[in-house]
């Protein structure tokens, strides 16, 4: 029944996993003083691999592997594609911008190879214990990597504060899986999903569904769970941020959609109008709080927060046009954030904690390349028309009017407007002309190198695929939210556990 | 060449935008390849009225191809005679304005001449486009160069300016995206044709689509901008390089009113009508009486732009079929007239490095080419006979008169006599009385022959476009929308009784 071996279905986590034992096994075993700059671009290539391996996946039927707990569909592909390519270019990144004396840069990427192996297999883990451990391999490199930077005061500080805050959320999830498999006897989505329905214990469901929902929107920084963010993007260095700020949040969102549409489809009246509020809560909680920031990286952060609002507004779309334009949208908001974090921490440096918003003045007239790609960048966030940032907006508020919440939609282009007044300030100040020597420290010209040139190349180009010709991805999102439902139950290959709830 | 004719117009000022980016920002090399692009551009604007053909009913040199399968956003563009000479202004003032930032812009070129030519490919972009999400995204891409300019080469804070000038038209523009997204969810279709129908036939609620004509009406009142609206227009004319300012100024607000609202909801432009007629009226006179007392000449011609704007607007929303051909006359005449004065005023600005109207006196001797085209520019914007203001200013008020209210029309004419009072008053300041300290003290350098090259010939199409309206009058009538104005004409022969004026005119 099954021709496809399972070792296939989890290939790209298998070329990641090894990738990283690869490079922490060279690292310990290089002499100390050696350089450990290479090790970046033996990740680099794991990740590629990964992300080839992942397309390749395509041609596979739709279907499960092991016992039905990984599943690959176009659903699983867009993402893992999606998230190796946020790695790779965060790993570009990394290798231009991390001090060369530091002695941990095997580590560091070891830790983002790893934490790609999490994310990749939250996106297609179908049963719950197995999103548990995927997401605690993410979660796990993810808290090292914000304290990376452990010889200042914010490094651990936002490393303690990420941890204790989000096993706390971790917890939550655990706990509602756990009522999840009192109410319905099982972990696996699939079965979840065509027992909910005939549950007899309908308030555990409940329960389970709101403890599920708080841990997910905690990771996706949604507010009212929001209030990590700015800390460990401010103490976290930036090209971490760049990662951490992206790919936990698509892994966390994939995991959101399969949750609400796949496990719980048949309690859209519940989990619909809540996540309403949170995304008009998100968007505002964040863009009023962004609007007060005088740092560029808790201004980001807060900004962030908007877009977790911008993209829940997809959630209120019905069926795959919601699935869809919440994907499309993860892949905008990855490619732009991405991108701005890399002109960040090119202009700010790696070391730099305070960015300020009047460091960034008269950017353009020190590196017009730079200074236009933070305004490209800026312009994309705010919803510019022929950016990524657009069609992401687009198609969230075009699913939310599709569904019936108009409101929705207005609320949230209301708000966009609003958040127009922050970036553009921060774009303003990069276009302002200097202001004339006033014997301070000399301001630095910084140098893009070539690795970090391609990061920024693959961000400009993805930003602007996807706001000019968005059809191909658009496609792909599509393809992907087709496959999010659970198969009918003859659907499922033999092998899978039955469990002692009666079917109906 | 017709059937692609329209993508040349967008691609050549992109593509000149993009080579300005590649190549290296040496000396004046980023503005050459401007000029010579805005002037390759402006020759191809030109092939549209010499292909057009009069009394061909619907869009010409139309381009029709799908764009994106889902939502479905084609590719669609197409001009008749309410865009046809927009486009031909705009691809004018290009070279205009790369003249006019020749000396201005001295440092970062190639980022000025790269965004001014983008701002171009957005401008031509709103007046061609028929699907309305790609009309959206021209419409918000033409905010951004001109805000970063603002920004960049803000006479004294430009990004304060840049964020006002962004925040105030951008905001308007969520619930004008909301609107087209609600179209979209009833209709299935973003084409302006389909839609013109569909809504014309009833085929939609009426309430809903009453707010979604106001959340059209809005965006653009705005942009225009309609008394009480104005707030950013001041800070925005003198912050604004010249160039820009100039390009930018009133347009695209104005023909989106008589596109996207008055031709798309007719029965909903003729309920909110009588609001506007009043906003108009209070815009015209309030323009000009603020403009009267400036000190600082860009402020005093924000003011006026303001007046002349709302002059304009009554106009269209006379919903007279006379009123509109002179509205649209009108925005070709202002376009030009202000551009020249903007150009006048920056030359004197380079010159003397302050706006301060005070600070000037007794230049005409000094400096006698600039004021004897400041004199004629200001006269064809008082709306002298035989100059290009008077023809839309007449065809405005006669119709208002006639078609509107008496009062209104009354009241306006009074806008028109304050506009004669600020603007001969400036003229007086600037040009005329005893020479100032500082006309003593700087050397007069008259118009150099890159200004004269291009005052020369705008003072000309000022004259012509005063004399022989019926070069223009007859290919703007020949518009889509033109039936349906009609069919809302009250008082149809007072059509001809105008026309016979205007016979009489030549």
């Amino acid at each position: 029944m099954n021709p496809v071996p399972d070792i296939y279905r989890i290939l790209p986590e298998v070329i990641l996993t090894l990738t990283g034992v690869l490079v922490m096994v060279v690292d310990a075993s290089l002499p100390a003083p050696w350089p450990r700059r290479s090790l970046g671009w033996v990740a680099a290539i794991g990740t590629t691999l990964a992300l080839w391996a992942s397309l390749g996946q395509l041609a596979l039927p739709v279907g499960t592997a092991f016992s039905a707990t990984v599943e690959t569909s176009p659903f699983t592909v867009f993402f893992h594609v999606l998230i190796c390519g946020i790695v790779l270019v965060a790993i570009l990144l990394a290798l231009d911008t991390l001090p060369a004396k530091s002695h941990h840069q095997g580590e560091y990427y070891a830790l983002v190879v790893f934490g790609a192996v999490g994310m990749c297999l939250l996106t297609s883990a179908v049963e719950l214990l197995l999103v548990f451990i995927a997401l605690e391999i993410s979660s796990i490199a993810t808290y090292v990597l914000a304290g990376y930077r452990k010889d200042t005061g914010r490094g651990p500080e936002a490393a303690i504060k990420y941890f204790l805050l989000g096993s706390f959320a971790t917890a939550f999830l655990l706990y509602g899986i756990a009522l999840i498999f009192g109410a319905t006897g099982t972990t696996q989505v699939y079965e979840i999903a065509r027992a909910i329905p005939t549950a007899q214990n309908h308030s555990l469901v409940l329960a389970a569904l709101a403890l599920m929902l708080v841990g997910i929107l905690f990771k996706v920084s949604a507010a009212p769970f929001h209030v990590w963010t700015p800390d460990v993007y401010e103490g976290a260095p930036s090209p971490v941020v760049a990662l951490l700020s992206t790919a936990p949040k698509a892994a966390a969102f994939a995991l959101l959609l399969r949750v609400v549409y796949e496990v719980f489809p048949t309690l859209r009246s519940l989990w619909s109008p809540l996540l309403w509020g949170v995304a008009v809560l998100s968007m505002t909680v964040g863009n009023l709080a962004a609007l007060r920031q005088q740092n560029v990286k808790r201004m980001l952060a807060y900004s962030s927060i908007a877009h977790a609002g911008y993209l829940l507004a997809a959630f209120a779309g019905l069926g795959s046009s919601g699935i869809a334009a919440a994907s499309f949208y993860i892949a905008a908001y990855a490619a732009m954030n991405v991108g701005i974090f890399a002109v960040v921490t090119l202009v700010s440096g790696y070391e730099d904690e305070l960015p300020l918003i009047q460091d960034f003045r008269g950017l353009i007239y020190r590196s017009p390349l730079l200074g236009a790609l933070l305004i490209f960048f800026l312009a994309s966030l705010v919803g510019i028309p022929f950016t990524g940032g657009f069609f992401g907006k687009f198609y969230s508020f075009t699913a939310a009017v599709g569904g019936g919440a108009v409101w929705l939609a207005i609320i949230g282009l209301l708000n966009s407007g609003l958040a127009a007044a922050y970036y553009l300030h921060l774009a303003f100040a990069a276009a302002q002309r200097p202001v004339e020597s006033d014997g301070g420290a000399p301001v630095l010209t910084p140098q893009v190198g070539v690795a970090v040139g391609a990061a920024l190349l693959f961000a400009v180009a993805a930003t602007l695929v996807l706001g000019i010709v968005p059809g191909e991805v658009l496609h792909a999102a599509e393809a992907g939210a087709h496959t999010l439902q659970a198969p009918p139950a003859a659907a499922v290959e033999p092998g899978v556990m039955l469990t002692s709830q009666p079917n109906p | 060449m017709n059937e692609s004719i329209l993508t040349l117009i967008l691609l050549v000022p992109l593509a000149g935008a993009v080579l300005v980016a590649l190549l290296p920002d040496r000396g004046k090399l980023p503005a050459w390849i401007a000029l010579l692009t805005s002037l390759v551009s402006f020759g191809l604007t030109l092939h549209l009225p010499a292909h057009f053909v009069l009394g061909q009913h619907g869009f010409q040199f139309e381009i029709n191809r799908p764009w994106i399968e889902n939502p479905a956003i084609s590719y669609h563009v197409g001009v008749d005679g309410l865009s046809l000479w927009l486009v031909v202004l705009v691809g004018l003032l290009a070279p205009v304005g790369v003249l006019a930032s020749w000396n201005a812009i001295k440092e970062r070129r190639k980022i000025f001449y790269s965004l001014f030519l983008l701002q171009q490919t957005a401008m031509f972009g709103v007046f061609l486009s028929l699907d309305l999400m790609v009309y959206y995204g021209f419409w918000e891409l033409s905010l951004v160069p001109m805000a970063i300019l603002i920004a960049m080469y803000g006479r004294r804070d430009g990004p304060k300016a840049a964020l006002k000038f962004f925040l105030f038209t951008f905001i308007p523009s969520a619930p004008l995206l909301v609107a087209i997204l609600w179209l979209y969810a009833r209709t299935g279709t973003f084409n302006f044709a389909e839609l013109q129908v569909l809504i014309a036939t009833g085929s939609l609620p009426a309430g809903p689509l009453c707010w979604v004509a106001l959340a059209f009406l809005f965006a653009f009142a705005v942009k225009v901008p309609v008394f009480p609206l104005h707030g950013w227009v001041a800070d925005t004319y003198s912050e604004a390089p010249v160039a820009l300012a100039m390009v930018v100024a009133g347009k695209l607000g104005l023909y989106s009113m008589l596109r996207f609202h008055v031709e798309l909801f007719p029965a909903q432009a003729r309920a909110v009508a009588p609001i506007l007629v009043a906003l108009a009226v209070i815009g015209i006179l309030y323009g000009a009486c603020l403009a009267l007392v400036q000190r600082d000449f860009w402020r005093l011609l924000a003011y006026a732009a303001l007046s002349h704007l709302s002059l304009i607007t009554l106009g269209i929303y006379g919903l007279t079929f006379t009123g509109s051909d002179g509205a649209v006359f009108q925005i070709l005449s202002h376009g030009v007239v202000d551009g020249a004065l903007f150009l006048l005023l920056g030359a004197l600005y380079d010159r003397y490095a302050t706006s301060q109207i005070v600070s000037y006196g007794g230049l005409a001797a000094r400096v006698p080419q600039t004021a004897t085209l400041f004199v004629i520019t200001a006269l064809a914007m008082i709306g002298l006979p035989m100059l290009s203001g008077f023809v839309g200013e007449f065809l405005i008020l006669s119709s208002t008169f006639t078609g509107v209210s008496r009062g209104w029309a009354i009241a306006a004419a009074l806008g028109v006599i304050l506009g004669a009072a600020y603007m001969l008053w400036l003229v007086q300041r600037l040009f005329y009385g005893p020479p100032s300290e500082m006309a003593l003290s700087k050397p007069g350098v008259d118009l150099g022959l890159g200004a004269q090259a291009m005052l020369w010939p705008l003072a000309v199409l000022m004259l012509v476009m005063g004399l022989a309206p019926s070069l223009w009058i007859p290919t703007i009538e020949n518009r889509v929308g033109t039936p349906l104005v009609k069919e809302l004409t009250s008082l149809p022969d007072h059509v001809s009784t105008l026309y016979s004026h205007l016979e009489g005119l030549r």
